[in-house]
């Protein structure tokens, strides 16, 4: 079973798309930054359904919460969110071709930059720039060669 | 629950799935609220952070040996250039530093001076020039001391070097001082060296002095310091008033006459000091005197007195002279 191989590259990749997403960056490339932390729990709710579902979005959303400082329970929400969708849609999403399933999840992250927005707006919090609506487009290109380095790490075959 | 469903083809997983996903969103909003409302939830975040550090800490890694590779990594050329700028502002810093060095050696002479005042128990009174009044027929400052603070016509006015001049007129807030190298000024002195009596006039000119009538037989040198002698009642004997230049003949052929180097820094500095508590003779009738060689000892008290009016000191005393 695959599953039952290389089980630290669950917990190891969430750690690392949090730190991602702290990583201090130049001003003109902070709104180019990807949702690192969506797009790897992406990739687990599609790979991994049994392991991950929403307690873990959820969770996940709020230590994101506690350590980018922002509002707390809003990453958990729409962490939450993207995983109901993506797990609604899991059996036709895993046999979508590479390019639609990037598309997909372009769509998908776009809709979490919606749900931000709508937060913001209900609880009269500052918006973000609209740049920002560009991480979308660079996690839709970044979800290919991230799926790919994924399912090595998961399914290497130990020495 | 049909309701709940959804799409039309709902399995029962699918209800528990909405289910759950209610829930989560409500306790996910029930949780933003509160942190937005600030309440109770502000402790329990506050604790958490502590939790959380290390991850910050690890976020930064990355930048972290960034820097310290490329510091690592810094050319050798930079380190030359950066040692050339360095160097510079050694140099700059070192010749600040002789500056500040020539400041303090300033400092101590300015101290020894004003030690000095105190030691003959005399008070002083510092002052700063407001305006300066240089040409030929006026050398005059105006100082931003007057009647007020006890400023007095007749008041010596001192600096580091020696003898400036004296207090002519005063108004309630500022006084003027004609300075010793007016033309209608004349400060009776003596040698340091031998106590040979000078008179010292001003010249017109704020670098130069002049002492005339000195007879050929005083013993008078080039290089010969000149103290104030305190004859005339109006300045306190014993400070610098000029070092004498080279003697030559006056006009007359009877007398000798040379250029005398104020002691005074005439030209510079924006504090002088007002001699208080020496208090300056009334002017008094010149008693006569024998012309010749004991012009000096009636001339001084005859200028010093009237240095303030508009004819020259000297012609004052030669005035008084039947």
């Amino acid at each position: 079973m695959s599953r039952a191989r290389n089980g630290w590259v669950l917990p190891v990749s969430l750690l690392v798309a949090l730190l991602l997403g702290l990583v201090p960056m130049p001003d003109v490339l902070q709104p180019l930054r990807p949702y690192w932390l969506a797009l790897v729990l992406a990739y687990w709710v599609l790979e991994a359904p049994d392991k991950v579902g929403l307690g873990v979005a959820f969770l996940l959303g709020l230590l994101a919460d506690l350590a980018f400082g922002g509002l707390l329970g809003e990453q958990a929400l729409r962490l939450v969110v993207l995983t109901f969708i993506l797990d609604r849609f899991r059996a036709r999403l895993r046999f979508f071709p590479m390019s639609q399933q990037a598309l997909a999840i372009g769509g998908l992250l776009f809709n979490d930059r919606v749900v931000a927005m709508a937060v913001h707006l209900v609880l009269g919090e500052v918006q973000l720039p609209w740049a920002f609506w560009a991480a979308p487009l660079v996690g839709m290109v970044l979800w290919a060669p991230l799926h790919l380095v994924l399912d090595t790490l998961r399914l290497q075959r130990r020495g | 629950m049909p309701s709940l469903a959804g799409p039309p083809a709902a399995r029962p997983g699918d209800v528990a799935g909405v289910l759950r996903l209610l829930v989560y969103l409500v306790l996910a909003l029930v949780v933003m609220v509160l942190d937005h409302r600030g309440g109770w939830l502000a402790t329990a975040r506050a604790r958490a952070e502590v939790a959380v550090q290390p991850v910050w800490w690890l976020a930064q890694l990355p930048s972290r040996i960034g820097v310290a590779v490329s510091e690592d990594a810094a050319l050798r050329s930079q380190l030359a250039r950066e040692n050339r700028v360095l160097r510079n502002a050694l140099l700059v810093t070192g010749a600040r530093n002789a500056r500040l060095q020539a400041a303090a050696v300033e400092n101590v002479r300015l101290r020894a001076l004003l030690g000095g005042v105190e030691r003959n128990r005399l008070d002083v009174q510092l002052a700063s020039i407001l305006d300066i009044d240089l040409d030929p027929t006026r050398q005059r400052l105006v100082l931003d001391a007057g009647q007020r603070d006890g400023v007095q016509v007749g008041q010596a006015v001192i600096d580091a070097g020696g003898l400036m001049g004296q207090v002519i007129h005063t108004t309630p807030a500022t006084a003027t001082v004609l300075l010793v190298t007016d033309p209608d000024h004349a400060v009776p002195a003596v040698t340091a060296r031998s106590g040979a009596r000078v008179m010292v006039h001003g010249g017109g000119r704020s670098d130069l002095l002049r002492a005339a009538d000195i007879p050929l037989s005083a013993d008078v040198r080039e290089g010969d310091v000149l103290l104030t002698s305190g004859l005339g009642g109006r300045f306190p004997a014993g400070f610098p008033v000029g070092v004498l230049g080279v003697l030559r003949a006056d006009d007359s052929r009877a007398f000798l006459a040379a250029d005398v180097v104020p002691a005074a820094q005439l030209d510079r500095g924006r504090d002088v000091l007002l001699l208080r508590g020496y208090k300056p003779a009334t002017p008094t009738p010149t008693p006569p005197c024998v012309p010749g060689a004991a012009a000096q000892d009636c001339a001084p008290a005859a200028s010093t007195a009237e240095a303030g009016t508009t004819k020259p000191a000297p012609a004052v005393a030669r005035e008084a002279t039947p």
